[in-house]
């Protein structure tokens, strides 16, 4: 038996290079950090720094082609236990919100009954009740969104991978739904994966900010996030929440 | 009922004009006779309409129904291999190119008389918008949809029942739109070319003779037959596509 404070993710100098017509394009050099079951990880950074990348590389989608990766704890299954979510909600547009929700559940062979009852809470959950049966073009960017966090959910996975969800929605909506995502979370003991390009989003939800920079591509420091829990819109306005995002920036450079 | 009122109208004024034309208008009534004796050709003992309707709508549908089902089957191996979708997509194209119409004197040669070369012709006029538009709906997934449901090891079946198959119906269905109004063309040029019975066939067969109100109400049961074809590709699309996914 493992102890518990074995970290649920653990990288250790991960690189990832893409080949194309004899070029090479490092996508993801050298990302090292661990992170507990349960924990929030934001990475950041700019456009074209790797975050993105290194996320597909976490739910499998690429292979990673340096360094070391371990997801999960025994009985973790890649293939069974991830969830993820886009900056786009890629709704299926010919189906009913409940079976855009449902769709991994399908996919896994899930039980039916209970898939369509769980999708229901979930639906609940991102405050989507009664939404159920109208379709995807129904519903305004937000609440698309939120279906898209309630799908990645649906089949319970231990990990969740988010690739800059709310990146394309007003900042007001933006905000809404990083309170929203912390009280999904909160209540979940689901470990989370927020990729964001946003330093306030990340320092706001996170639990540990990793900053990823971008040219050469590659991690340059990971921050733990010690504000208090509970937090509020408000946090955001504290010494500590300032202090935090002016280091962040300072590591990307931008001060 | 409202929302189709205009189109209605449109339809009647049409109607209305012919009518005008040939009463008071001057039109001679062998150029083009009037709507009421184009109808009185129906009655006409030497002509068998039903059989020559029946003959034509066969030829249509048919020859529609296999382009349907050849081109998506055809679309449908496109996606699942690149090597033969990179070898045969530029061959149809080149294909396409040809005047099919130019066809129809070859396939009497190949395949004789009567409805299987009719058939054949329909077919061939009619195939293309329907592989080229369902191969294009078919590829034109979101790839990070695809990411999405590979997380969960989706396969390729599932995949391509899911969502690729549902994405690409809006683009069947316009490319069957298309095909309808090929199809209905490609019926007649076989009909004219080399037939002994359908609507083409007794437009041929009365011209000598100058029996216009024959030819013309021929005419008009082709257009009928298209009419038909095109409404049933349409309420196939109001049955099976969500009305946000239509395309226009």
């Amino acid at each position: 038996m493992r102890a518990s404070a074995d970290p649920f993710l653990s990288l250790r100098g991960v690189g990832k290079t893409y080949r194309a017509g004899g070029r090479e394009t490092v996508a993801v050099s050298d990302a090292t950090f661990d992170v507990a079951e349960g924990e929030l990880l934001a990475l950041v950074g700019p456009s074209g720094c790797g975050k993105s990348t290194l996320l597909k590389v976490l739910a499998g989608l690429h292979p990673h082609d340096a360094g070391t990766l371990r997801i999960g704890h025994p009985g973790f299954d890649p293939g069974r236990d991830i969830g993820v979510a886009f900056q786009q909600p890629l709704l299926l547009k010919w189906r009913r919100v409940l079976e855009n929700v449902t769709l991994p559940a399908e996919i896994l062979g899930l039980p039916e009954r209970a898939t369509r009852d769980r999708a229901r809470d979930l639906l609940a959950l991102v405050g989507l009740t009664g939404t159920e049966d109208k379709y995807p073009y129904e519903l305004s960017g937000g609440m698309q969104q939120r279906v898209s966090l309630a799908r990645a959910l649906i089949h319970d996975p231990k990990l969740v991978l988010l690739d800059e969800p709310f990146g394309a929605l007003d900042a007001l909506t933006r905000e809404r739904m990083n309170l929203e995502l912390r009280r999904i979370w909160a209540g979940s003991g689901k470990t989370v994966v927020l990729v964001t390009h946003g330093v306030a989003e990340a320092v706001f939800c996170a639990t540990q900010v990793a900053v990823l920079t971008a040219g050469p591509a590659r991690m340059a420091d990971a921050f733990p996030v010690t504000l208090p829990e509970p937090r509020g819109l408000d946090i955001r306005t504290t010494p500590e929440f300032g202090a935090l995002t002016r280091r962040i920036y300072d590591k990307l450079g931008m001060t | 009922m409202r929302r189709h009122a205009p189109a209605v109208l449109a339809h009647l004024a049409l109607l209305g004009l012919w009518a005008w034309a040939t009463t008071y208008g001057g039109v001679p009534r062998f150029i083009l006779p009037g709507p009421l004796e184009t109808l009185r050709a129906l009655a006409a003992p030497q002509i068998d309409w039903p059989r020559h309707l029946l003959v034509t709508a066969t030829q249509a549908f048919g020859g529609f129904a296999l382009a349907v089902v050849v081109g998506v089957a055809l679309a449908v191996v496109f996606t699942w291999s690149a090597a033969l979708r990179r070898a045969l997509m530029p061959l149809l194209v080149t294909l396409n190119l040809i005047p099919k119409v130019a066809l129809a004197p070859l396939f009497i040669v190949w395949l004789g008389y009567g409805i299987v070369p009719n058939i054949a012709i329909t077919f061939v006029i009619s195939f293309f918008p329907i592989v080229i538009t369902t191969a294009r709906g078919l590829a034109e997934v979101e790839p990070e949809l695809l990411d999405l449901v590979r997380v969960v090891r989706a396969t390729r079946w599932q995949v391509f029942r899911k969502i690729q198959l549902p994405s690409a119906l809006p683009y069947l269905f316009s490319g069957m739109r298309v095909a309808a109004v090929l199809a209905i063309a490609g019926t007649v040029v076989g009909e004219f070319v080399g037939s002994e019975a359908g609507l083409g066939f007794v437009m041929m067969a009365v011209q000598g003779t100058l029996d216009t109100p024959s030819m013309v109400m021929a005419l008009i049961l082709i257009t009928l037959v298209g009419v038909a074809m095109y409404l049933a590709v349409v309420a196939l699309e109001r049955a099976a596509v969500t009305e946000d996914a239509r395309l226009r």
